[in-house]
């Protein structure tokens, strides 16, 4: 049941034309990471850190393609200087982020980014969509890919840890 | 080897490169914006960072990617480049073939009042990129290494070609650049997607 949510996430990217999927493993975006991974029209690219993500972004979109980055909210730290380039710049840019630090956490040193993410996203100029429910998922999405590529705006997107599932601990 | 004479970034920069428009060049902020700004006349195939430090490699990859019929060039400082290490190594694994990495390597941050960097303490990083998995690795220290890069720029190539190219303390050129980066976003893609 939960996969199917997840192989509609990666659909709808796709159908928007994404085609450069960067991010750093993640348990909450596994299966998006292993579509893109084994799609022979999308490049993926592992990362050694979340910031490599926002250049890509905006080289991709010089080049002319569309691109994503998959993270996980304690990655959104590693990202903030970089954004200076998309918020100065007025790149388009688009990231899912999988939330930590929150709903049924167990990992106390979670909290302090996942809390921070709203505020220091908001702060860099990227409106944040919170999705808390699988029915959420693909129209949020879709909103998400027409702000980001049409009015050319920069859009993140968290997944809750609600909607994931607390990892146990 | 090193030699006692340092190359002028001056001098050298515009011998390495030579036809710029064949080329797309991303440039990493202060000294190598300045000399590519300079060179070009910011040409609408240029991208010139003026903040985000550490920014200029993954543009370059994410641009070299989406481009592969093109040449993509990044011209990045020492400082720029020991910013974001890791982004060496992401190029290394993902191996671009159309990708050259320039790094202007003065062993200094000259716009904060030169001091030293790690490459003035030691740290090699052309070895860190061969480490990465660059397939090509080239040392500039003198006039025949010069050319011999200048060569391999003008080639076609078979990278990521990672240059390291030591230069002296002297300065970029200094000139009135453009700081708007959107602006500089829509040129770019005028010129290369219309």
């Amino acid at each position: 049941m939960e996969s199917n949510w997840q192989n509609g996430l990666y659909r709808t990217l796709r159908e928007a034309d994404i085609s450069i999927f960067s991010y750093v493993p993640d348990a909450g975006h596994k299966i998006l990471i292993n579509h893109a991974i084994r799609d022979k029209d999308v490049i993926a690219i592992s990362l050694s850190s979340e910031q490599e993500g926002i250049g890509i972004a905006a080289g991709s979109y010089l080049g002319g393609k569309k691109s994503v980055l998959l993270m996980q909210s304690s990655g959104v730290g590693n990202c903030i200087n970089q954004l200076s380039l998309i918020k100065h710049g007025q790149f388009p840019f688009l990231t899912i982020v999988t939330m930590r630090g929150e709903y049924g956490e167990g990992n106390s040193w979670q909290f302090a980014m996942g809390e921070a993410v709203e505020p220091t996203l908001s702060s860099m100029g990227v409106k944040c969509l919170r999705v808390e429910c699988q029915s959420e998922v693909i129209p949020s999405i879709k909103a998400a890919v027409t702000m980001a590529f049409k009015a050319e705006r920069s859009v993140a997107i968290l997944l809750s840890q609600k909607l994931l599932g607390a990892k146990p601990f | 080897m090193e030699n006692k004479i340092l190359l002028d970034r001056k001098i050298a920069i515009p011998k390495l490169l030579g036809d710029t428009n064949k080329l797309l060049i991303i440039s990493g902020l202060a000294g190598p914006a300045k000399d590519i700004g300079f060179l070009t006349k910011e040409s609408s195939n240029t991208f010139l960072f003026g903040g985000a430090m550490g920014g200029a490699v993954p543009t370059a990859l994410g641009l070299a990617l989406s481009r592969p019929q093109n040449k993509v060039v990044c011209v990045t400082g020492d400082g720029d480049l020991l910013m974001s290490l890791g982004s060496l190594a992401t190029v290394g694994v993902v191996k671009p073939s159309n990708l050259i990495i320039i790094c202007v390597d003065n062993s200094l941050y000259q716009e904060t009042g030169g001091q030293k960097s790690h490459t003035g303490l030691g740290v090699d990083l052309a070895i860190i990129a061969q480490g990465c998995g660059f397939s090509v690795i080239k040392n500039i220290y003198n006039e025949k290494e010069l050319i011999e890069g200048s060569v391999l720029v003008d080639q076609p190539i078979n990278g990521p070609a990672f240059i390291l190219l030591k230069v002296s303390e002297a300065k970029p050129p200094q000139y009135s650049r453009n700081w708007s980066a959107s602006e500089a976003k829509v040129k770019f893609r005028k010129k290369i997607l219309s």
